[in-house]
């Protein structure tokens, strides 16, 4: 298995993260991913509105959001919350990786994009990336898109 | 069916299957399907609406389906239908979410709904206004298939390309 160096706050705690999507499966897999990065989980969603509740009872330090979900799509489940909490950290997590998508997700106030199937080492560059607070010092590791194919 | 509809389906399965199993993937078997489709196993159904509209099952005997779940979970997770049927939904989803946006590039515009589980025997036969088509996957956990039935909507298209000019 892949080694990757824990990812930490400035304080040195553990990054708290809120897994929304709709697939038990997914959560599982991006669950394992955070593990494997030194973090934690705060609070699991299996949709857009469940993922308001949570993130306001658990106030995570990063949200890894699907897009297409029963009751409230990921896009708008990321308006409501950024409009309640500007400084939230959410990456879109979604197979569904065309420009209109990932465009109106960084418009609504997403951080990131990162296709499915996920990748490991891609994720832990966003995050990295994401979590840095001047993300020129910290380089910009990614494309948009992440890891979408040819 | 036309080609290009059909051909980002075949690359984001043939993609997202040797993604997730870390192995490569083959496709064994293209065809057109005339007759009502029947279900080999556990089956993922996903609805597409737009400029192009219909269904896409993805399809697996129980046992595949278990090989790929565990395969995934790293781990044995015999006797476990619930994950099993998680797992197909979410590997739907994987190759329906890569295949519409590689036809966004082309132009086309449309909405997908989240997986559900498909549990009647037989589904949407190839007719004058739909057609289907079934692709069968080799992978190293067994044959996974993928039945594509949809229809293209000129009219719709046109629709929205005529609005664009006005706008």
């Amino acid at each position: 298995m892949q080694q990757f160096a824990p990812l930490h706050r400035k304080d040195n705690q553990s990054v708290r993260y809120l897994v929304v999507d709709d697939s038990v499966f997914a959560r599982k897999n991006l669950i394992k991913m955070i593990e494997m990065f030194g973090g934690e989980v705060a609070g699991e969603a299996g949709d857009g509105l469940t993922a308001i509740a949570e993130f306001n009872r658990t106030k995570p330090d990063i949200v890894l959001m699907d897009i297409t979900m029963p009751q409230m799509e990921g896009i708008e489940a990321v308006e409501r919350i950024v409009r309640q909490h500007a400084d939230a950290r959410i990456v879109m997590v979604s197979s569904v990786g065309y420009q209109e998508n990932i465009l109106a997700a960084l418009q609504k106030g997403a951080k990131h994009f990162v296709q499915k199937p996920v990748k490991a080492e891609v994720l832990y560059e966003i995050l990295r990336y994401v979590l840095s607070d001047d993300p020129n010092a910290a380089g910009a590791p990614v494309a948009l898109a992440g890891e979408r194919r040819a | 069916m036309r080609m290009e509809l059909i051909q980002p389906f075949i690359n984001a399965a043939d993609a997202v299957f040797a993604e997730s199993l870390q192995a490569p993937t083959k496709i064994v078997d293209l065809t057109m399907d005339e007759e009502t489709y029947r279900r080999k196993g556990v089956a993922a159904l996903i609805l597409i609406k737009g400029d192009i509209e219909g269904r896409v099952i993805l399809d697996l005997a129980p046992e595949v389906a278990l090989k790929i779940a565990s395969h995934l979970a790293g781990g044995a997770v015999e006797g476990s239908e619930q994950l099993a049927r998680e797992t197909v939904c979410e590997l739907a989803n994987m190759v329906i979410g890569n295949s519409v946006t590689l036809l966004n590039d082309q132009g086309f515009r449309f909405k997908v709904y989240p997986p559900e589980i498909h549990v009647n025997e037989q589904g949407l036969a190839g007719g004058a206004d739909t057609e289907a088509m079934v692709i069968c996957i080799e992978t190293p956990c067994g044959e996974v298939y993928l039945n594509i039935g949809m229809h293209y909507l000129h009219r719709r298209r046109n629709e929205r390309d005529a609005a664009a000019v006005l706008d």
